[in-house]
């Protein structure tokens, strides 16, 4: 499991 | 650029230039904040050695940890360079001399006396006065033909107290609404007021016309009536709060904003907003009083740290409130991570100046309604137009890499430079820095993001259930 979490897919 | 930080026992990585959020756990943190300027093998042996009896850090994690710090470095989403110091004026020089929104001062006059009013009590240090229906026929004319190809046109009706002059506002919106269609604009109007004067026939025409409504209440009676009284020195709390409340309701609780200011005597702001809660308002905005710093309202150094604490423990209970289905708005904490504006919008600001100013009674135009009354801001008129263009290309220079102060902020792209005005009346200068705004904006920017993070948690966990 990544240890990272990106919350948005969108500047 | 990177900016770090914990809240509310959450880990959060925010990348300036791509916008990118991310949630990580504490060995990712720890590897992020090194990863600009150490090996990879530096790292591993920092990380073996601080989470020594950790099982689930090992070697092999802590690569795995960094090889997905450099895909999200290769993807721009980590470590993005800054791109766009070159975009900083495209947007306002792309628009041209385009204006877009008004804030008409339809009354220079109010039926309140409240001591800490930006408006000097309405008046902006002038004469009381209206606006006549053919001055603001002008400035909506004045605003078609300088709008361009923009579609979406603003008008909101401000003072003192616009209800004091509530013919000539429907008037306008009239007058608007007739012509709107043959120019292909498409009118948003907003009416701010202090309440006084509600009536059923301007909440009937306000639920028709209006876009928006800001209502001014300050929270607890006792804050509320301590600033907000009328010129017999009685406080206006019992008056307006039931006709805000009708008013809401008939609005069917949408499209508002209860408006309260904070100063030194209530830097524990939360209380009024959960105040205003309790009175069935749910969508809120609390702003720190805008004035001198000798003024009894100002808020002090020890308050501005009272009110960073306050941002944390309204996030926490607006959080607590979701979960229990009785959500409240704070404006501040509104952000779209996906749907919020782009970078342009993000570096050129509010456009106060260039696409935004506001009209006074008498036509003058200012840069916004914050300048009204300063006379060496004064813009021009609804008649010639803009005729001080040093003044208009001031403003047009103002952006978020228009300051050195922000070159390293990681919040510029959040604040666009921050608000003129406030610059202007904290250090003499739409180019200073109010440092203390600074510090509470990005406080509000580092809990509106929090808020995101546990939203994005329970949404993962209601999937899973």
């Amino acid at each position: 499991m990544s240890r990272i979490k990106t919350l948005n897919t969108r500047l | 650029m990177v900016h770090q930080y914990q809240l509310n026992g959450r880990y959060i990585v925010l990348d300036t230039c791509s916008g990118s959020v991310h949630a990580v756990d504490d060995l990712a943190y720890d590897i992020i904040a090194m990863a600009e300027d150490h090996t990879d093998d530096e790292i591993v042996a920092a990380m073996l050695e601080k989470y020594a009896g950790r099982a689930d850090v090992n070697e092999a994690e802590i690569r795995e940890c960094l090889a997905d710090v450099a895909a999200l470095r290769a993807e721009g989403k980590l470590f993005s360079p800054d791109i766009y110091s070159g975009l900083a004026g495209v947007l306002k020089q792309r628009s041209g001399n385009v204006v877009k929104a008004l804030c008409l001062h339809v009354a220079h006059t109010c039926n309140l006396n409240c001591s800490y009013c930006f408006a000097s009590q309405g008046k902006y240090h002038g004469e009381r006065a209206l606006m006549s229906f053919e001055v603001g026929k002008r400035a909506l004319d004045f605003l078609i033909e300088n709008s361009g190809a923009r579609k979406n046109l603003e008008v909101d009706f401000f003072g003192g107290e616009p209800l004091m002059n509530w013919e000539v506002v429907k008037q306008l919106v009239r007058y608007a609404r007739s012509i709107e269609r043959q120019h292909g604009k498409n009118f948003r109007f907003t009416l701010t007021t202090n309440g006084m004067l509600i009536d059923d026939d301007v909440i009937d025409f306000c639920n028709r016309e209006m876009h928006n409504v800001v209502l001014s209440l300050d929270g607890r009676k006792e804050i509320h009536d301590r600033l907000r009284v009328d010129y017999a020195g009685r406080g206006s709390y019992d008056r307006i709060v039931p006709l805000f409340q009708r008013f809401v309701a008939k609005r069917g609780g949408t499209r508002y904003y209860m408006r309260g200011t904070f100063t030194h005597a209530n830097p524990d702001f939360t209380k009024d907003l959960f105040h205003m809660a309790d009175l069935g308002f749910t969508e809120l905005s609390m702003e720190p009083v805008v004035c001198a710093p000798d003024d009894p309202a100002a808020l002090t150094p020890e308050d501005i740290e009272i009110v960073k604490q306050q941002y944390e423990l309204l996030a926490l209970e607006m959080l607590r409130r979701e979960e229990e289905g009785r959500p409240i708005t704070f404006y501040h904490y509104m952000l779209d991570l996906e749907g919020g504006p782009c970078i342009y919008k993000r570096i050129s600001g509010c456009g106060s100046g260039t696409e935004y100013m506001a009209v006074t009674p008498w036509g003058d135009l200012y840069p916004c309604h914050q300048f009204v009354g300063e006379e060496r801001y004064k813009l021009g008129d609804i008649w010639q137009g803009v005729t001080n263009t040093a003044l208009r290309e001031e403003f047009r220079a103002c952006n978020a890499y228009a300051r050195p102060e922000c070159e390293n902020c990681w919040a510029k792209l959040w604040c666009s430079g921050g608000c003129a005005a406030n610059a202007f009346h904290a250090s003499g200068s739409i180019r200073g820095v109010y440092a203390p705004g600074c510090e509470l904006f990005k406080k509000r920017i580092e809990c509106a993001i929090m808020m995101q993070v546990v939203r994005s948690e329970r949404a993962e966990q209601e999937a899973q259930e």
